[in-house]
């Protein structure tokens, strides 16, 4: 029977390494995996590389993780100057890429799908492609684009069940999808365990085998 | 002077709503952008879209009525009209990047006259950058129209032949809405199509650092 709800918060953080690359769900709060950040926190991997759409927003769930220490680099589309991760990245102490938020959510997308490099005509007029490949396509000045992929991800579900089919509530959707297609290993929370095929078939959002282990954290 | 009456940032929201049609798809930006949808009339069906992975996004719910799991790409709590519909973020970006939106308002410090857009950063040497989603919007929509202040409050002209602050992308808006004038972005340069009353083009033409043009 194939099981993958696991029943405690260090079963589903087992196993994650020091130098992992983790993708992290949400925007703003909504869909972001609040529980597992501090599951995360808890575990103590360390020199992380974290990909997220905002590194540096007040008060948001990833700061505890940055103000650990835990991280090496992120990659994401925004980061407020004066937040804890702005600080730390103008005194050389963190390593930020940013990237445009298209971009971003493609990158993850083509690292799900096997897609090694595609070209894109956002940022290519920018001084963002200084430096890197760009070339006319169909008229158009692209930029070379490569995956990203991780060893885990981290999403937010509103239900689950124990196939790991995920269904995800309104606009916490957002990069959850993308980023379960995209890891070694993918940890979802749920705020509802359901039973196999309560969820209509056709509202699965993301399909079980996409996702690793399901862990129950209720509103 | 004659009595010139400058639009504020809701008037020139509003001058945007009243050119929208009915059935366009449009995403607007943050800053004068977002107040657009504001003064689109309800009987005019009007489809929003939010980076965020919204479709038919609608007006901010009263307090007490807030849904924590809808929120627009300004990070504010919305509400979906009916027939709206969620995506995920490649989705929502693949409507921004693949030529679904029948338009984007963007803020803007500059635009030129050949329609590059800078709107993202005060210098190419800002330690810390904020993105987000306007590069993708810029290069992808039918249409980019440019909501912002004709001049800087150091009195500067935001209407440029070339932009001096890094580009989010090059040769894209269609039309400009300022306080002061609507001028489209032609093959000859900026067109002036309307002017706020009580300014003359010659007074228009004076506050801006790029060439006007009328039609003939």
């Amino acid at each position: 029977m194939i099981n993958k709800i696991v029943h405690s918060m260090a079963e589903a953080m087992s196993g994650i390494e020091d130098g992992a690359t983790i993708l992290v769900g949400g925007f703003g709060d909504v869909g972001a995996p609040a529980a597992l950040l501090e599951g995360l926190a808890e575990q103590g991997a360390r020199d992380l590389e974290i990909i997220i759409v905002a590194a540096g927003r007040d008060g948001s769930k990833i700061e505890r993780l940055v103000a650990l220490g835990r991280i090496r680099k992120m990659v994401c589309s925004f980061v407020r100057p004066a937040s804890l991760a702005g600080r730390l990245f103008q005194q050389g102490r963190l390593d930020i890429e940013v990237v445009p938020q298209g971009t971003l959510a493609e990158r993850i997308r083509a690292g799900g799908a096997g897609i090694e490099a595609f070209f894109t005509p956002t940022a290519a007029d920018t001084i963002i492609a200084e430096g890197r490949e760009t070339r006319v396509i169909n008229g158009k000045n692209c930029l070379l684009e490569y995956p990203l992929r991780g060893d885990v991800a981290l999403v937010e579900a509103w239900q689950a069940d124990r196939w790991g089919n995920l269904a995800y509530r309104e606009s916490a959707r957002n990069l959850n999808p993308v980023m379960a297609t995209a890891a070694a290993t993918t940890i979802a929370m749920t705020r509802h365990v359901v039973g196999l095929g309560d969820i209509p078939p056709e509202q699965v959002h993301t399909p079980g085998p996409f996702v690793h282990r399901v862990v129950h954290v209720p509103e | 002077m004659p009595n010139i009456q400058p639009l504020d940032r809701i008037g020139i929201a509003r001058r945007i709503a009243e050119d929208i049609p009915e059935g366009w798809f449009v995403n607007l930006g943050i800053g004068i952008p977002t107040g657009v949808s504001d003064h689109v009339p309800h009987d005019r069906e009007v489809i929003f879209h939010a980076e965020n992975g919204v479709i038919g996004m609608g007006p901010s719910p009263p307090p007490d009525a807030v849904n924590p799991y809808l929120i627009s790409a300004g990070v504010q709590p919305i509400t979906l009209r009916t027939g709206g519909s969620f995506v995920h973020h490649a989705d929502s970006f693949a409507i921004a990047r693949g030529g679904h939106l029948d338009l984007c308002v963007l803020g803007a410090f500059e635009v030129s006259e050949t329609g590059d857009i800078a709107n993202w950063a005060r210098s190419p040497n800002e330690p810390v950058r904020q993105i987000g989603g306007a590069m993708d919007l810029a290069i992808g929509a039918k249409r980019v129209w440019v909501a912002m202040e004709h001049v800087t409050k150091e009195g500067a002209s935001r209407i440029v032949r070339y932009c001096s602050y890094p580009l989010t992308a090059k040769g894209v808006v269609r039309r400009v809405y300022t306080n002061l004038a609507v001028l489209d972005v032609t093959p000859r340069g900026f067109m002036v199509r309307d002017i706020v009353p009580g300014l003359t083009f010659e007074a228009l033409q004076a506050c801006s650092e790029a060439k006007l043009h009328l039609e003939t």
